[in-house]
């Protein structure tokens, strides 16, 4: 353990059960969703509904029409009423989404730990990663479809393309992590090289990982939406274009909605596997 | 001494150079070092900081290769780290990621073997740790977390210990505390124990034989008998006895300043005597 780490014994007392000290072990989940009094419920749950009654109430009040701005009532009929005729296209996205991600982030994982481990191989291939990174993917996506087509494959592609190197450079800025004194420890023991990986480097790098995983598979979703609006007649991008096309924006606003609760998932499924694995992490 | 001739060495180090390649020139961190530790001695090691002590211990135990000379466990030359050395590091090094009992049983892990639950067992209740098995190293003190790391050490049974400056960054109650418990164990076990400190007092309470390395590069300067019978209380170290020795090994330390330096790069650094 480096440095600060240490605990002094006299801090013991004030320490107690240990909750103290672990009030900032979440690093980069640390801002999330905690649990909350009945007292905090009510006063968001209010909050919510003098915003969303003010909305409702202005857009009501100035005659804003439909096409510009939608009340929240309206949005939530629509997200009633259209939502069997989303449903598919949610289900399209979410294929899409899934399967390029867990392409991409695999590819990104394996590539991460193992060119953390020749850091002359690693300086060659740095420039690209970055590259890969900056890079946003979905101007690729007009090529992918003139190669493969309007089906699901430019999509998948796509998705892996912006969730691989978001992976993978988080992943590899966690396998970078070296600790020699906890490699002394294990090769103190005999440990094999595979052993220090999946031993010390591995668990090391989880919470910069689950990072990666978090920040590519928001990318993924961006990117899936993104090349559904380019083209092919499916999935929840494609929907957007439809619905402002023919504006219907309480549906368009529904879709939005949809898009925005998928966001939120993702972000609170990593922030609880976070919680869950990666609360060691001070 | 001359009973140790007699006999080999439980560990011995012949003759131990070491030189770091470094972007800014080489280093020469230990010249021609020799040391022999007996079985069931406790050793200590002081000296100027910088002087190559953790260069020392990383090399008797196999972690670091030496650039020449060698170092021999029961007379047999070692080239890499030995099952029968257990090492305490700097600070407790306990993986945070697991919880006690985990970090334990973690040399059992890459051994590939079943851990020995009643000795652990033992361990445990011996540095009082018991009914904290599921606690992570975060929600113990440093002297908790040292503790831990000691059990951990002792596990597979070593017959050298490596203890490297292990208390220096608790307070020195604790350091108190953790020195009767390291003398507690040595009475238990027997132990052949080397033990790197900054405290001179650390070393005289524990040792059975002081050794002052020079300033880098570093070579065995002095040694001293500590002649006190175990187990030792801390009244000991209010004796004039105590009080002198410490004094001639703070002067050895510090007088190593004023002397001309050798031949590699002047230290620029200020010695210090910790409390």
């Amino acid at each position: 353990m480096s440095g600060g780490d240490a605990i002094p014994e006299f801090s013991k007392a004030k320490a107690g059960d240990g909750h103290d000290v672990s009030l900032t072990n979440l690093s980069a989940f640390a801002s999330g969703p905690g649990i909350r009094s009945g007292k905090e419920v009510a006063a968001i749950l209010i909050v919510a509904v003098i915003i969303i009654g003010g909305i409702e109430l202005a857009l009501r009040l100035f005659q804003v029409p439909l096409y510009i701005m939608p009340p929240p009532s309206s949005i939530a009929y629509a997200l009633f009423d259209e939502f069997p005729l989303i449903a598919p296209h949610l289900g399209y996205t979410l294929v899409e989404l899934i399967s390029g991600f867990a392409i991409g982030a695999v590819i990104g994982l394996v590539l991460a730990a193992v060119i953390t481990q020749f850091p002359f191989a690693e300086k060659i291939v740095a420039p690209y990663i970055l590259l890969l990174v900056t890079t946003p993917m979905l101007a690729l996506v007009p090529l992918l479809i003139l190669r493969f087509g309007f089906g699901y494959t430019p999509r998948i592609i796509a998705v892996a393309l912006a969730a691989g190197p978001m992976v993978m450079i988080n992943a590899a800025t966690g396998f970078r992590r070296v600790d020699s004194a906890k490699i002394a420890l294990a090769r103190s023991y005999g440990a094999s090289t595979l052993q220090i990986f999946w031993k010390i480097r591995a668990p090391m790098a989880l919470p910069m990982i689950l990072v990666g995983l978090m920040i590519g598979a928001i990318f993924g979703l961006l990117t899936a939406v993104g090349a559904e609006m380019v083209g092919g007649g499916f999935g929840l991008g494609n929907r957007l274009t439809t619905y402002s096309s023919m504006i219907q924006m309480p549906q368009f606003f529904a879709v939005v909605l949809i898009l925005s609760t998928l966001g939120i998932l993702i972000y609170v499924l990593f922030f609880l596997i976070g919680k869950k694995w990666a609360s060691w992490e001070a | 001494m001359n009973a140790g001739s007699a006999t080999t060495p439980k560990l011995g180090v012949q003759a131990a150079t070491k030189v770091y390649y470094t972007a800014s020139g080489d280093l020469l961190a230990l010249d021609r070092c020799s040391l022999d530790v007996h079985a069931n001695e406790i050793v200590s090691i002081v000296g100027p900081s910088g002087c190559g002590k953790t260069t020392l211990l990383w090399s008797m135990s196999g972690l670091h290769r030496l650039t020449s000379g060698g170092v021999r466990l029961d007379g047999k030359e070692i080239s890499g780290p030995h099952p029968d050395i257990g090492i305490v590091f700097q600070e407790a090094n306990l993986l945070p990621w697991r919880n006690l009992d985990a970090n334990i049983h973690f040399p059992f892990e890459i051994k590939g073997e079943k851990p020995d639950r009643a000795w652990i067992a033992h361990l445990i209740n011996r540095v009082g740790l018991d009914g904290f098995g599921g606690k992570f190293p975060r929600e113990l003190s440093g002297g908790m977390q040292q503790r831990a790391a000691i059990v951990r050490a002792l596990a597979l049974k070593p017959s050298v210990l490596l203890m490297d400056e292990p208390f220096g960054a608790l307070d020195s109650f604790t350091r108190e505390e953790m020195n009767r418990l390291v003398e507690e164990i040595w009475l238990d076990t027997k132990t052949t124990i080397v033990f790197i400190t900054h405290s001179i007092e650390e070393a005289i309470f524990l040792s059975d034989r002081v050794v002052v390395l020079s300033a880098r590069p570093g070579r065995v300067a002095k040694e001293y008998r500590v002649p006190f019978a175990r187990p030792r209380s801390l009244e000991i170290m209010a004796t004039k006895e105590v009080f002198d020795l410490t004094n001639k090994i703070k002067m050895d330390i510090v007088g190593e300043r004023s002397r001309p330096k050798a031949p590699d790069r002047p230290t620029a650094e200020i010695v210090r005597i910790r409390p």
